[in-house]
């Protein structure tokens, strides 16, 4: 029987997966090429890094659908391949890690700026949002992950659209900070405080922080995050800023230290761990392992 | 009476149509069209740059900054050229082929603009040799590269071989630029310089121009 992210959250710390972009770079993703690509060209490795990381210990598993906004497919002109990356991008996880494990379906940023700012047009933006989300809960994701958000506009046109298609499903409205000498801000200006506040009552979930640049700076965010939530809080940092040492590109954290790190915010409060860039099974067995069943 | 100081102040608001307003009035002044640009334009954005760098402001003031500039240098402009004022150079740049970073790379171009540069502008995934022939046709002294991904800071390397393999390093110098990189990473690639953020990517490109 499938457990739902609430009734999980409500037992303990739920533990996800890590990172997926670095994974699919590591076994030949060309440089440059849409991550989404690999849905249709190479599912069989999807299901291989899906597995890895259940058998890691992960008990949410994200889809390849990061890149999967109309917007931003049709900047790789894969545009007309729309509905099929977000269906099959669902269909192939679940198929990979079965009925128990929870699928969690990535909807990331436009890429483009918001007028009057910039030339995307939030109507636009937002029915683009609205309808990667159909496809996403159609094909029977558990949980919808908005993620790596900067502008909170866009960030909260995303939550609003995926709540206006389901009332019930959990939504993780997840954004990425620096951190300046007044505290965690993303690059568009928004604080840890704003971030909360709005995309909850925007309807969402969980509300928190992925990628960014490693551990140290987001025990920072966690900390704010779990001061002023008033849903639980995911966290998925980076394994830090990779390092290109002899051609190859190295991340500074180690899975023990990143670990370690992590599951000292778990105790701290935060109600769902991972990793983002750079993170490995190897990192969230040892997160597992740290936190226990 | 507008004054030097009101216009700095405008295009740091990110006041595009104060800005605008205070070079019309100033321009019937005795402050020469060089001057207004040199001594309010300039450092305005000279500032908004460093106060970016610190985090005391965010992205969106810097792109209505960046916006009230151009509303003043679009009053400025032809008095520029009326006066003789010579054009810095014209430098391509781009975001190389399979990155969709922009947004640096467009600060880097609108501070170039801001310092008298023409820039050709090529977006964001672009080819090596597409910067190259771009440079070619504009007569560009300078291309300048952006990457903000590990994966593709390689490209750039790409774009140096092509420049040398097409016998146009003597015409054509190479600056980079983009968070993941460095003065190390530029020197190891044979670059011909980089910068850290848009202020210093100015200086170094007018370096190269003077070289
Ligand atoms: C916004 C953003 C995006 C947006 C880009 C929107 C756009 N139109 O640009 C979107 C959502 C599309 C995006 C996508 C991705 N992103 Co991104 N993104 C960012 C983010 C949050 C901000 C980048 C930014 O604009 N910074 C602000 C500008 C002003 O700074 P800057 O670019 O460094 O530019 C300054 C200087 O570097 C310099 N400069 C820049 N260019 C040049 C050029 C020259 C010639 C010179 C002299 C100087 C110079 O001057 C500028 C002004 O001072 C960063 C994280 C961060 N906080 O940096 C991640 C980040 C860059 N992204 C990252 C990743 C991994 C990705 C994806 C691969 C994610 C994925 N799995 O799909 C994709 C890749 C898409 C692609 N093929 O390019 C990683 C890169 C890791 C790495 N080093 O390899 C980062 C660092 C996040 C992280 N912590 O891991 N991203
Ligand atoms: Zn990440």
């Amino acid at each position: 029987m499938k457990v739902s992210l609430a009734r999980r959250l409500a037992a303990g710390v739920v533990v996800g997966d890590g990172g997926w972009g670095t994974m699919l770079a590591e076994r030949g993703l060309p440089a440059g090429a849409p991550p989404e690509l690999w849905t249709l060209q190479r599912p069989e490795i999807l299901a291989e890094i899906a597995r890895a990381y259940v058998d890691a210990g992960a008990e949410l598993i994200t889809t390849n659908t990061f890149g999967a906004s109309p917007m931003r497919l049709s900047l790789h002109r894969l545009g007309d391949r729309f509905e099929e990356i977000n269906r099959r991008g669902v269909e192939i996880v679940r198929a990979a890690v079965g009925d128990e494990v929870l699928v969690s379906a990535s909807i990331g940023p436009t890429g483009r700026l918001l007028a009057p700012l910039g030339n995307a047009d939030p109507a636009e933006v937002s029915r683009g949002f609205a309808e990667q989300a159909r496809i996403l809960v159609a094909a029977g994701a558990d949980v919808l992950c908005i993620e790596t958000m900067t502008d909170l506009e866009e960030a909260t046109l995303a939550v609003r659209a995926a709540r206006s298609i389901s009332e019930e499903i959990a939504i993780i409205a997840s954004m990425t900070f620096d951190i300046t000498p007044r505290g965690p801000f993303t690059v568009m200006g928004v604080s840890v405080s704003q971030a909360a506040e709005t995309l909850a009552s925007a309807g969402a979930t969980l509300v928190g922080s992925n990628c960014g640049a490693g551990v140290e700076e987001m025990r920072i965010v966690a900390k704010a995050f779990v001061e002023v939530a008033t849903v639980p809080v995911a966290i998925q940092p980076n394994a830090g800023l990779p390092r290109r040492q002899d051609g190859v590109l190295v991340y500074p954290e180690s899975p023990d230290r990143f670990a370690a790190a992590v599951a000292a915010m778990a105790a701290t409060g935060v109600g769902l761990v991972g990793g983002c860039c750079g993170t490995t099974p190897a990192h969230i067995a040892a997160l597992r392992r740290r936190i226990g069943r | 009476m507008s004054s030097l100081q009101e216009l700095s102040e405008a295009v740091q608001r990110g006041d595009a149509a104060a800005a605008s307003g205070a070079t019309t009035a100033l321009v019937g002044g005795d402050i020469g069209p060089a001057d207004i640009l040199n001594r309010a334009l300039l450092p305005a954005m000279a500032v908004i740059g460093e106060r970016f760098r610190e985090r005391e402001i965010f992205l969106p003031d810097v792109l209505l900054a960046a916006r009230a500039m151009k509303a003043a240098m679009a009053v400025l402009e032809p008095l520029l050229l009326r006066d003789g004022v010579a054009k810095s150079g014209v430098v391509v740049l781009g975001t190389v082929r399979g990155d969709l970073h922009d947004i640096g790379k467009n600060l880097v171009s609108v501070m170039l603009q801001g310092a008298g540069y023409d820039v050709v502008d090529l977006g964001s995934d672009v080819d090596a040799d597409a910067f190259i022939d771009a440079a070619l046709d504009a007569d560009a002294a300078v291309i300048g590269m952006s990457a903000l991904l590990t994966t593709t800071m390689t490209e750039m390397a790409a774009v140096v071989r092509r420049i040398e393999e097409r016998g146009l390093h003597d015409r054509l110098r190479t600056i980079v630029g983009g968070a993941p990189l460095s003065e190390a990473f530029a020197r190891e690639i044979g670059a011909d310089g980089f910068a850290p953020d848009a202020t210093a990517a100015v200086e170094r490109i007018r370096e190269l121009v003077r070289r």
